[in-house]
């Protein structure tokens, strides 16, 4: 017996609850993959690595892969409020899997601005249909912060000219699950910054059903696709921390799993991009890192199928799936001096590689974060 | 009888929010047009009191699709300020990375976002696949992604959903428009390579973030130079973007050209994508530096559609018109006054030919992109422009390509004066881009022989002021950024964007931009789809999210420049 039993259980009632729902699609996904040219090995690989990423044991891959064959059954509607469509372009960096199999094997999209053939009235239909016809069932997605000043009026859309306030409300009354996709609609992102011209605010502060923050700026394909699987298997929220974003992803510090966390430990930084320091990969503290201040999977998932991530490119973290980053992390190249980590800059770099005391920077670095954090959160409960 | 009203919003498949109306007459022609922006952030009144540092990162989520050309345009436009000057590895780095958007924007601009409007799903799946297989030939020596096994199983693959009903966002679309010429086995081809664009644009990005860290929205420029110095440094990394640089450029060469001039030949006589250029003056940036003595694309401009003339571009002479955009202010602002504010009237209650619905008003505002000109001239910008520019400056690359492809397809070169043209003027940038990348490539690799240095060190006086601009072409055409630091932080910035110059409303002479001039004349087949309304504005590949800004600009001196500082409304 492990502690995953129930967990284990629970997806396994949700496959059989999934596999009685009508199909959407109505076709044998054994016959899609056949007729893709997908073995059975290739599939069991992509369900295995879903698995892995949400910190699952190996035992759920097989539902997965069930999961996933019945996810036909949920239909998508992702909407566009304000935003850059950064979001969008990650979905389709996706390959675990891919965006192709995702649009015409896995789910039914149907609401894409940007990918959707129809325009105009036929696009407002699709969308109305969709929200009528899958009322309860559908996942509603969201890019973008919903400007709220002027009555919503900083963004109107379809052919009567409904602010997006209107749009995101009643999508969300018959949504089964809905995800905000990125910074701007899980926390008001770039928008929101000081001054907040628009009133620009996360979708969750808009409406009154539990949202799942998926932030980032953008976010990762693979946290994008790994919060749908995770719903797809499980069926209800994950386990999430208190800025809503599930904890498979987002609970872990970039600054705790980070590829240059031992020159840190060692004191060894960056004094200058470009220089030696640079060069060999030393630790990006002193050039304005916010890796000790935020929680993401980037460091181990990195972006683009793991090609690279911006500490490895040399630059540091920014914080950007942090709530009001671009406010409270700026200047982005230089440490936040309220919150210096072990008031670094004066000693840290003089400690060398003696192990005990590099031991009690890596213990001092955690204390003063979390003490940031608690207070933080202190600050969010008074509000 | 009076014109009727066709009101298309959203427009889908571009970046950002946009609504198009046009006015037809009883033969379904149009007779008026009008575009409007229907979201406004502000993000450059968010910039002002910033770290200058911090600018290229912020304006960079003005977009994510034209991802890094604001973050590029941010960072040089505050290098420009403080007089600094990047090593010549950061230029080739960043010159690199432009390559490698380009090579990616475009293609998905052109499959993805476009290619809908061209091809007909319904249609492919009526194709014989066989016929399709030996047909691909005709457009390319060496086919891809079309023998006969691959088309038959897009095609079962389309067919399972069609047969069912369920078309995803395939679903309520325009197939069986007449305007669409494609025979079904051209369908089927085209379908083909828009299923395999979806593989190779993730490659083109993996491309991209070798060196930028990821795409969309890269972390690897800082103001001073770059720093991906170990990717660059590294071998590895290195041929690893040879080795997905040439399976892109390969899709380029072998699927993208080879569509465009199968769409050329059967589209040549199609009437309603052989107009869609109303505003023939053309304006363009410069970019790509190749060595250190050659860029490959050149800035200027041509008036009339004239190109035996080129003129270089006096900045002095750009100003923006808030006549009927949705921003306080008199008619026609002058550079420097006036206050910026929103000033949103909405829309109006209207008959349609679709029903009833919010219409706009052309007598009052009606968006939030603004209306630049140039020297009072309404000006296109984007592919089309840097194309034309560069081949009346007699750039011997653009020369060169333009003229292969024009014989190839018989084209006169006025053919280029057309949405058919424009979306062509696309493929042949990005050829011109993918096959001159290496260059870039190369003179990287000689230089990291002898020269590591990637940033050049700086200091910010804040008790100094400082100005500074960046002007080049990015994916949609010409971007320019402007800067004013005091005190240490950002004071004012602007953005003059390329949608803006094309998606702009009417300034206060009533002049229209290329927009709203591009869709006079069309006919549409049936008002109430109107597929070729989206095909030609689709042809521009409209960027919303980057033509709407706005700052507070009241008394702010950007005298050296004397463009309009009230600028907000342009796009990428």
């Amino acid at each position: 017996m492990n502690s995953f039993d129930a967990l284990y259980a629970k997806a396994k009632d949700r496959v059989r609850s999934l596999s009685e729902l009508p199909s959407v699609k109505e076709e044998s996904v054994e016959q899609m993959l056949e007729a893709r040219g997908i073995e059975r090995r290739d599939f069991m690989k992509w369900a295995a690595g879903i698995t892995a990423m949400l910190a699952l044991p190996s035992q759920f891959t097989p539902l997965f892969a069930e999961a996933a064959k019945l996810a036909d059954r949920v239909p998508l509607v992702w909407l566009h409020m304000a935003e850059c469509t950064g979001c969008s372009e990650s979905l389709i960096r996706s390959d675990a899997p891919t965006i192709d199999s995702l649009i015409f094997d896995y789910i039914s999209l149907d609401y894409h601005e940007t990918l959707m053939a129809a325009a105009g009235w036929q696009a407002e239909e699709n969308l109305e249909h969709a929200l009528k016809k899958y009322a309860g069932r559908y996942i509603l997605l969201v890019e973008g912060g919903v400007p709220t000043a002027m009555n919503g009026q900083y963004l109107t859309l379809g052919p009567q000219g409904r602010t997006g306030l209107t749009v995101v409300t009643e999508a969300a009354k018959g949504a089964a699950a809905i995800f905000s996709i990125g910074t701007c609609s899980s926390f008001g992102g770039i928008q929101a910054a000081a001054p907040n011209p628009t009133g620009a605010k996360g979708v969750d502060k808009v409406i009154s059903q539990p949202v799942i923050n998926v932030p980032g700026c953008p976010p990762s394909a693979a946290n994008i696709v790994g919060t749908l699987m995770h719903y797809l298997l499980f069926g209800t929220l994950p386990a999430l921390d208190r800025y809503h974003r599930p904890k498979w992803a987002y609970g872990n510090r970039i600054h705790d799993l980070c590829e240059r966390r031992g020159h840190f430990d060692a004191g060894e930084f960056v004094e200058s991009f470009g220089d030696e320091g640079a060069k060999d990969g030393w630790c990006l503290y002193k050039q304005g890192c916010k890796g000790p201040y935020t929680f993401n999977n980037c460091s181990t998932e990195r972006f683009n199928q793991h090609v690279n991530w911006p500490i490895g490119a040399g630059h540091g973290c920014m914080g950007c799936s942090e709530p009001d980053f671009w406010d409270t992390m700026g200047p982005l190249e230089q440490p936040i001096k309220s919150h210096l980590v072990m008031g670094l800059n004066a000693t840290v770099d003089k400690v060398g590689a003696a192990l005990l005391t590099a031991t009690v920077v890596g213990i001092g670095a955690h204390a003063v974060a979390s003490i940031f954090m608690s207070k933080k959160e202190k600050e969010e409960n008074k509000s | 009888m009076t014109n009727r009203r066709v009101v298309i919003d959203p427009i889908t498949r571009i970046e950002g929010h946009l609504r198009i109306e046009v006015e037809v007459d009883e033969n379904n022609v149009v007779q008026k047009a009008y575009s409007s922006s229907t979201l406004w952030r502000g993000i450059e009144l968010i910039l002002k009191g910033r770290d200058p540092r911090d600018a290229g990162l912020m304006a960079q989520r003005i977009c994510g699709v034209c991802t890094y050309s604001h973050y590029k345009a941010g960072v040089e436009a505050v290098e420009n300020a403080l007089g600094i000057e990047a090593p010549y590895n950061a230029k080739l780095v960043r010159s690199l990375l432009n390559a490698s958007l380009y090579m990616h924007d475009h293609v998905v601009q052109f499959y993805h976002l476009h290619g809908l409007d061209w091809v007909d799903v319904v249609s492919a799946l009526s194709a014989d696949p066989e016929a399709a297989s030996k047909l691909a030939f005709k457009y390319s020596d060496l086919p891809i992604a079309t023998g006969t096994d691959e088309l038959k199983a897009v095609q079962q693959r389309v067919k399972s959903f069609v047969d069912k009903g369920q078309l995803g966002p395939f679903a309520n679309a325009y197939w069986g428009n007449g305007t669409y010429k494609f025979s079904p086995e051209q369908n089927l081809i085209a379908l083909s390579h828009y299923l395999k664009a979806l593989e190779v644009q993730r490659v083109a990005a993996q491309m991209f973030a070798i060196f930028g860290a990821k795409q969309p929205h890269p972390q690897s420029l800082v103001v001073g130079g770059v720093t991906c110095v170990r990717d660059i440094l590294s071998p590895t990394r290195l041929s690893s973007w040879r080795e997905k640089y040439k399976i892109v450029k390969d899709f380029i060469d072998r699927a993208y050209q080879a569509d465009i001039v199968m769409a050329a030949e059967a589209y040549g006589t199609e009437e309603s994508v052989l107009g869609g250029v109303g505003v023939k003056n053309f304006l363009a940036g410069d970019a790509f530096m190749l060595n250190r003595s050659e860029n490959l694309f050149q800035s200027g401009y041509i008036k009339n559609g004239d190109l035996s003339q080129v003129f270089d571009i006096d900045d002095t002479k750009i100003k923006e018109d808030v006549t009927h955009a949705w921003y306080k202010g008199a008619d026609t602002l002058q550079p420097y006054d006036g206050v910026t504010e929103p000033d949103y009237t909405g829309f109006v209650d209207g008959d349609t030919v679709n029903g009833q619905a919010k219409i706009i008003d052309e007598s009052k505002k009606y968006s939030w992109v603004k209306a630049p000109r140039y020297d009072n001239e309404a000006m296109e910008v984007g592919p089309l422009a840097c194309l034309l520019v560069n081949y009346a400056r007699g750039n011997k690359k653009v020369q060169s390509e333009v003229g292969a492809f024009l014989k190839r397809t018989g084209l006169p070169v006025g053919a280029l004066f057309t949405t058919l043209g424009r979306t062509a003027a696309r493929m042949l940038q990005t050829k011109l881009i993918s096959d001159n990348a290496i260059t870039i490539f190369d003179s990287l690799v000689e230089n990291i022989k002898t020269d590591d240095s990637t940033y050049t060190k700086f200091e910010i006086d804040s008790s100094k002021e400082y100005m500074g601009r960046f002007i080049g072409e990015v994916p949609r055409g010409t971007l320019s950024h402007w800067v004013r630091i005091k005190n240490g932080l950002i004071e004012n910035y602007q953005a003059v964007v390329p949608t803006t110059w094309n998606a702009g409303p009417m300034d206060a002479k009533g002049t229209v931009g290329p927009y709203e001039a591009s869709l006079v004349g069309l006919k549409l087949e049936d008002p109430t789809k109107p597929l070729e309304v989206l095909r030609v504005i689709h042809s521009f590949d409209p960027c919303m999210a980057c033509s709407v800004h706005v700052i507070d600009m009241k008394g702010v001196e950007l005298s050296e420049f004397k463009v309009n500082p009230m600028s907000s409304g342009a796009a990428c």
